[in-house]
């Protein structure tokens, strides 16, 4: 029984429909290995995909992952929409679902905003990012690609590396691997991690070196380049330098450390080539991943509750 | 069910209330003859039985309220609120006299914006004090002509919404509000330290993805503002205290400086920045609402008397202003309607504040800053009276709301003690 009808934050999503989402997704992925990729799970749904914000590979994710469900997709993104005329959220998404939808996948720049949009439409909703909040289908990818990996996520050392400040998919990820029992250890500048942020059960050490002797695996995030030049990071070098994972610091160990990254990436930033290109990198899988997931939350959230008669 | 007011004509019996006199500190049970709106008998009246008479048999008569800190959006912004939807709401929550702040549009920075407000507002069935702006056109840099706005009716002065940055323009004003005898009232908050904050930087902000305005933002300033009173000798009023290290430095600064004067709103009194967790945009305020810890150092604040008065910071903003993500909502909310029972709840019945220290909270204490007559309760005077019942609980209803915007935390908040009738320049009105 999956009692869900958004997918807005894993704050206090229940480990056991995590673990039904990874469980599904891994059978979508099996799907997605075979000569006709497509299943009529979702027949006759009508899903947008409302991206108030640029995004290119979690959009094409959704939008396949849809197509694979067999559902019908609508692309709606906010340089192509009439809010450039000032028109309102509110308006706009009130607009949208007057067209009769059955879900709406969201970007959004701003935190929070699956919240204000809960209140102004009855449509299913899928967080596809909001802001510096939450990135609640990043985090379930990711999550399946570590147990692909390791067969398990309790008791393993994931650390997350970078601006934790800014990160909606370092929020989501804490939330779903301590639910999941993994130890979460966050690396990045001082400035770029919240003082508050251990309370939410993770550890925070700002040494790269020990934070790789430790892991069993390591997320990368994205440096963005915007956060430079405000005085939060000096120099895209001397980021390199104190937090990048280099080939240096990953062939140092013994034993293999797993490799991760939400993407796009910087290379010789936040990850050094060598590096990204290694066996040890499963971050293609993730991207692979990142579409059974999706499928599976689709599925679960707008396809399965109908067999119950269970339509909230 | 919506207030009704009416004129106040010829004789008007107030019977058996309970007699609260901030004042002198007093609690009898008399009545009270009003006549064309004024006060003309306090004792034991026996009347005929054709008089106008109220029983207000377990109603508690004391001064009207009095709000140091409203915003009434006129001129500029009618869809938000006017002085009559603003003197509606003030008299639905029992204030008689409110003081409205200058960051309208146009702002009210010359004797002639000061004039139009006191002209426009001389009907209203509320005294309306206009606060000046500190610096012209409310930009923080050139002080604007204090002494002409006096003239024609300014109480106070303050850039309220903006922030005075630069302190030697703080320090400027200062000193030239000296010939005046009234407060500057300035809003604390350091724009590098708050940073574009969304909400109180703590756990909630970390959780929430919204960027956090550190308590230091206020209090660094609140400092600042201190130390320049002290040095230049003038008379400040710190407004909406929302940090506990703001009130440890009132506090301390008025152990060796007393022209010193703070306030705080019900809704930092209320309420936590947990408030928040669903994103609800009628909780995005300046300065934001605080962690417990701050909730607690403003509750203690009052009951040691560092903190003088309540004042709503009553900003009322459209539903178009407010349904939108939270980065884009206006701050602000509305505050008159709600207070009484917000703050009879947290202080009095939560806290064991004594009623009597509550209601010169919002009576002789704020008027006292203000320099505004205090003794009320004199037979002659015009009546300018609240009538409220104490113990009745009651639920913030938003199609009660008497304010054109009903952007309030509030809604559907279990409050406690209710006003009943206001009196004000010979009208009363009901809820």
């Amino acid at each position: 029984m999956f009692d869900h009808r958004h997918l807005i934050s894993l704050e206090k999503f229940p480990k056991k429909d995590i673990q039904q989402i990874i469980d599904t997704a891994f059978n979508f992925k099996e799907v997605l290995e075979r000569p006709i990729k497509k299943v009529p799970s979702l027949q006759g749904k009508t899903i947008v995909n409302l991206f108030f914000e640029n995004s290119t590979r979690t959009r094409i994710s959704f939008e396949l992952a849809q197509k694979r469900l067999s559902a019908d997709t609508v692309n709606f993104s906010a340089s192509t929409s009439s809010l450039k005329k000032g028109e309102s959220f509110k308006d706009t998404a009130q607009n949208i679902e007057a067209m009769k939808i059955d879900a709406v996948v969201m970007r959004h720049p701003s935190p929070g905003a699956p919240y204000q949009l809960k209140k102004f439409i009855n449509a299913q909703i899928i967080n596809a990012g909001d802001g510096t909040h939450e990135h609640p289908t990043q985090a379930i990818l990711d999550m399946m690609s570590i147990q692909e990996k390791f067969g398990k996520i309790k008791d393993l050392n994931i650390a997350i590396i970078g601006d934790i400040y800014h990160s909606r998919v370092a929020r989501s990820n804490i939330y779903g691997l301590v639910t999941m029992g993994a130890n979460v250890t966050l690396c990045g500048p001082p400035n770029l991690v919240p003082k508050e942020i251990s309370e939410l059960g993770v550890n925070v050490n700002y040494n790269i070196d020990e934070v790789i002797e430790w892991a069993d695996a390591v997320n990368i995030l994205r440096i963005q380049r915007e956060r430079m030049g405000i005085g939060l990071i000096p120099s895209s070098r001397e980021y390199r330098r104190l937090f990048g994972v280099t080939y240096e610091r990953m062939s140092r160990r013994d034993k293999e450390l797993v490799i991760m990254h939400p993407g796009p990436m910087n290379r010789g930033v936040e990850i050094d080539s060598e590096v990204a290109d290694s066996e040890q990198a499963i971050i293609l899988e993730q991207v692979l991943n990142g579409v059974a997931s999706r499928m599976s939350i689709l599925y679960l959230l707008l396809g399965a509750k109908e067999e119950d008669g269970d339509e909230n | 069910m919506a207030m009704k007011i009416e004129q106040i004509e010829g004789r008007l019996l107030l019977k058996k209330p309970k007699i609260i006199d901030p004042l002198n500190e007093t609690e009898t049970i008399k009545d009270v003859m009003l006549v064309d709106g004024k006060i003309e008998e306090i004792g034991i009246i026996e009347a005929g039985n054709d008089i106008n008479f109220i029983d207000c048999d377990g109603l508690i008569l004391t001064h009207g309220f009095c709000d140091l800190h409203v915003h009434f959006r006129d001129p500029g912004n009618g869809d938000k609120e006017t002085m009559e939807s603003g003197c509606e709401s003030a008299l639905a929550g029992g204030f008689t006299r409110v003081c409205t702040m200058p960051n309208t549009e146009p702002p009210i920075d010359s004797p002639e914006l000061i004039s139009y407000i006191i002209e426009n507002t001389k009907k209203m069935p509320v005294h309306v004090h206009p606060i000046g702006s500190v610096t012209k056109g409310q930009a923080g840099s050139e002080i604007s002509e204090m002494g002409l706005m006096i003239d024609s009716g300014a109480v106070a002065f303050s850039d309220d919404g903006l922030p005075i940055q630069n302190g030697l323009v703080m320090r400027k004003a200062l000193e030239y509000s000296k010939m005046f005898n009234v407060p500057i009232i300035n809003h604390a908050e350091d724009d590098c330290l708050r940073a574009n904050g969304l909400m109180n930087e703590g756990i909630v902000s970390t959780k929430l993805g919204l960027s956090g305005n550190p308590n230091i933002a206020e209090s660094i300033m609140v400092f600042r503002d201190l130390k320049l009173a002290e040095l230049t000798g003038a008379q400040l009023h710190v407004p909406h205290v929302s940090t506990a290290e703001s009130v440890q430095y009132i506090s301390d600064m008025k152990n060796q400086y007393n022209e010193i004067t703070a306030e705080v709103t019900p809704h930092h009194l209320f309420y936590t920045d947990e408030a928040l967790y669903d994103y609800d945009t009628n909780f995005k305020v300046a300065p934001p609402i605080r962690d417990i810890r701050s909730r607690w150092a403003l509750i203690q604040g009052i009951k040691d008397g560092i903190i003088d008065c309540i004042a709503t910071d009553h900003a009322p903003h459209t539903s178009h202003d407010k349904d939108t993500t939270f980065d884009l909502a206006s701050c602000g909310l509305i505050g008159l309607e709600s207070c009484l029972g917000v703050v009879k709840k947290v202080l009095v019945d939560d806290e064991d504040l004594g009623l009597m220290e509550m209601i010169k909270l919002l009576t002789v204490s704020p008027r006292k800053i203000m320099g505004f007559d205090n003794d009320l309760l004199k037979e002659g005077k015009e009546a300018e009276l609240v009538l409220f019942n104490e113990e009745k609980k009651w639920v913030f209803n938003k199609n009660d709301i008497n304010s054109k915007s009903k952007n309030s935390p509030f809604i559907d908040a279990q409050l406690s003690g209710k006003v009943i009738h206001t009196i004000s320049k010979g009208v009363i009105a009901t809820n």
